[in-house]
């Protein structure tokens, strides 16, 4: 048998692990930390992989193939699994056919989110085993393991995955010799199993419960929890990255390792406690081990010492363990204090972004830069509110736009406004939504605007692609998760469709046509829609006659650094375009609003 | 980690520098002559233009990924306001190379932070090490025809201080690996100049 050593991320892992496993149809909708996954199993071409539109479609899509009875990867971030509990619950009821693994990426210390929560909680809420891989080489194997169980117990098998184990590059052995089972597709007509009237699933509770009484069984067995002897002073359990950080803090204490870590092995556990005087649980986010433990009437400690937030890191666990009294003081890092004051680098809108120009517009129709303070809050309502959505531009945020007012969760901005208007605020309102955004959870939004004749004010920004994740593809780009040409879903034909009389779509990169366009929808009387078209810098590699300032011009107002494009700086007093920045013709935004035309290209100011 | 042969490496710069690509190539360099890698990146809303970070580890048997805080062997920093912000991460004694670079964020541009001097940065370092180097990585990638080639000028200067036996061909593996066929030439000199800078630097 032949092995390759390779240097893969978290993601690159779970992605070869499901191929070897042999895994047919993988979906996901994009989010931090997960998105690498299904790229990965799209490139391979002996499988189906889609982008779905949202991730209550990828479960579904999911566990469709799944009652087909093929192996099926559904992955997604931790805030995806909310979007997809209505799915998820019922595939836990139903259970599957051919094995269905469902990766939820969660994201502690909120890297790329917009909240943190710990999804060990939809284990037990879905009566479902979990399994926690700690580097790339569990997360490549354990997948194996997860789709024996899935198939075994007739249950979907959630593998939690964290940021950090996500992104991080480990070594990996990989098997080049795996044959991928070819397995027979068929459907089983199974009305008890799979059509849940009350009657049918009544019928599935009880399984749900035998079945995690045969998992407990297998926890107590299965090699994906091991025990490291060592000093018998200190037991320490853990999992995932949390074992990692405290294998390097405890170098010579006896561990508790769990890869499989719901349901727990009770009596595996006990065995475990009683060969040390002290047992400690090392875990990122909510105490789930330490409870789930306690609850067994075993004594252990860990969130008493422990955060309850944010990342853990070798130096937390160690800082944790002095005052737990497991190590002493002299033992634990010396730190030097990091240098205070320094100014931040906050990402931004890209130089040449289509979002800029509404964003500015927006920002000045509401004169925000009045209105808010520095940290963005006023005891004035505005006379523009802006509810705001999931994408680069939720950056708008930031100064100097500072552009939006709200960000809740995907297809929020829409609802959101209606609320506002419902509510009775004398301000107008606009949503702020992106295209991939839209299709993910914003339609539903509009519909209820046209339904409940809500005067509001929607601008979409359609550029094409789902930029924050990647540039992945999605139902309005026209390409299909393996680079498959597809139909367009048309943005304005759903807007028309739904009903929405006062409909606009404009060149992101003209100012006045976005300025004109967001003015009259504001001042409409009926809701108004207005798409704000234009490329995403990133993807656009050309940057003809870039920008600069005539310094004669130039009496330095200032007006052209309140796009905060990261193009246009200031030095020693002077505003002046970085040319390895600038995207040139592509943009203009700059030389648009420049109330002294002193923005040009090279020879000629406008 | 105290095992031989550990070292702990990070990079950092500025968003679109080339940072993360020359971390994946000593990563895999590493890996290749039997050394344990574990490597993690900035994470989260990396729009170009932010604050980048990579922790690159190497040793016989690595656990966490991240580099512990005052534990970093060596800090590769690509901007000098990034060299400050990660200086508490450096070891007593560690070695710093910094590229003399200011890239300034926007709130420089809207007058309402000031960027630091370069006395002030260096002095950060000097309270931690003596080994602290500030070298013309831009200016002598652009002399090599594109500024672009400076993540890798950069790396030819990391490689002089590495205590790893990594032999000139496994280098140039490691790079033909990671870039396109018609940068390579370019970017193999970048290599030598980072490396022929660091030449006359007493380690």
């Amino acid at each position: 048998m032949s092995k390759s050593r390779k240097l893969l991320s978290g993601n690159e892992a779970i992605a070869l692990g499901a191929y070897h496993a042999g895994v047919r149809v993988a979906t996901a909708y994009p989010g931090t930390p997960s998105t690498e996954i299904l790229e990965n199993m799209a490139a391979f071409k002996d499988l189906y992989a889609e982008w779905s539109t949202n991730e209550k479609v990828a479960m579904e899509v999911g566990l469709g193939a799944s009652y087909a009875g093929v192996r099926t990867l559904v992955s997604m971030k931790h805030v995806g699994l909310n979007v997809a509990a209505d799915p998820f619950m019922a595939a836990a009821t139903t259970g599957v056919h051919g094995g269905l693994v469902v990766v939820s990426a969660d994201d502690p210390g909120i890297h790329s989110s917009q909240g943190e929560q710990d999804n060990r909680h939809f284990a037990r809420l879905g009566r479902v085993p979990m399994i926690e891989p700690a580097d790339s080489q569990e997360a490549y194997d354990f997948m194996a393991a997860a789709y024996q169980i899935s198939e075994k117990y007739d249950t979907p098998v959630l593998f939690r995955i964290t940021t950090r184990v996500a992104h991080s590059k480990s070594v990996v052995e990989v098997d080049m010799d795996v044959l991928r089972a070819e397995r027979s597709k068929f459907f089983h007509h199974h009305v008890e199993k799979y059509v849940m009237l009350p009657g049918h699933a009544r019928l599935r509770v009880p399984h749900m419960h035998s079945r995690m009484e045969e998992l407990t069984a297998l926890a107590e067995k299965t090699p994906l929890n091991i025990i490291i002897e060592g000093d018998s002073r200190t037991g320490i359990v853990s999992s995932g990255v949390g074992y990692e950080y405290a294998r390097e803090a405890f170098p010579g204490a006896s561990f508790l390792k769990l890869g499989l870590i719901y349901p727990l092995p009770p009596k595996l556990i006990k065995r475990f406690a009683d060969k040390v005087n002290k047992l400690f649980v090392v875990e990122e986010l909510d105490p789930f081990l330490e409870e789930n433990i306690k609850a067994m009437g075993i004594k252990i400690e860990g969130k008493q010492h422990i955060p309850r937030h944010g990342e853990l890191n070798t130096g937390a666990v160690r800082h944790a363990a002095v005052k737990a009294e497991i190590i002493p003081p002299a033992d634990a890092a010396v730190e030097v204090v990091a240098t205070g004051n320094l100014p931040g680098r906050p990402p931004l809108l890209c130089a040449g972004c289509p979002h800029t120009g509404a964003f500015f517009v927006l920002s000045t129709i509401g004169k925000r830069g009045k209105v808010l303070d520095a940290r963005g809050r006023s005891e004035k309502e505005s006379g523009l509110i802006i509810t705001g959505d999931i994408g680069c531009y939720t950056l708008a945020t930031y100064p100097p736009l500072r552009a939006m007012d709200t960000t809740a969760c995907m297809g929020a901005s829409i609802g959101q406004a209606i609320g506002l208007v419902k509510a009775g605020v004398s301000s107008k309102v606009a949503a702020v939504i992106g295209d991939s955004t839209f299709m993910h959870s914003g339609i539903t939004g509009i519909i209820d605007a046209v339904y409940n004749d809500a005067k509001i004010t929607v601008i979409i920004l359609d550029n094409g692609t789902t930029a924050m994740t990647g540039h992945q593809d999605h139902p309005g780009s026209g390409k299909s998760a393996q680079g498959v040409s597809t139909q367009k879903v048309d943005i304005v034909k759903i807007v028309e469709g739904a009903g929405v009389k006062n409909l606009q779509v404009v060149d992101s990169f003209d100012i006045k046509s976005v300025r004109s366009a967001i003015r009259s929808a504001l001042d409409s009387e009926q809701l108004s829609v207005v798409i704000v078209r234009g490329r995403c810098a990133v993807t656009n590699k050309v940057r003809k006659n870039k920008r600069r300032v005539d310094q004669d011009a130039c009496n330095d107002c200032g007006v052209c650094l309140m796009i905060g494009c990261q193009a246009i700086q200031k030095k020693d007093g002077r505003v002046y375009i970085e040319a390895g920045t600038c995207m040139g013709d592509a943009c203009g935004i700059c030389q648009q609003i420049c109330p002294k035309k002193a923005i040009g290209t090279e020879g000629k100011a406008a | 980690m105290k095992s031989q042969g550990k070292q702990d490496v990070l990079m950092v710069g500025v968003g679109g520098q080339g940072i993360i690509l020359a971390s994946d190539i000593l990563g895999d360099v590493a890996l290749d002559i039997g050394m344990d890698v574990k490597k993690t990146d900035t994470l989260g809303m990396a729009q170009r233009g932010g604050s980048v970070t990579s922790h690159l580890r190497i040793g016989q048997k690595v656990w966490s990924p991240l580099i512990n805080t005052s534990e970093a062997d060596i800090l590769l920093a690509f901007e000098k306001l990034e060299a400050a912000r990660w200086v508490h991460y450096l070891r007593p004694g560690g070695t710093v190379i910094i590229n003399n670079l200011a890239i300034p964020p926007l709130s420089i541009s809207l007058g309402t932070q000031v960027y630091p001097e370069d006395e002030a940065i260096l002095g950060s370092f000097r309270r931690v090490t003596k080994a602290a180097y500030l070298i013309n990585g831009t200016q002598q990638a652009a002399a090599l025809g594109d500024v672009r080639t400076l993540n890798i000028f950069m790396l030819g200067y990391l490689s002089r201080f590495l205590p790893l036996k990594i032999t000139d061909e496994q280098w140039q593996k490691g790079i033909a690996r990671h870039l396109p066929s018609k940068i390579l030439d370019l970017n193999k000199r970048a290599f030598e100049a980072g490396r022929g800078a660091a030449a006359g630097v007493n380690i």
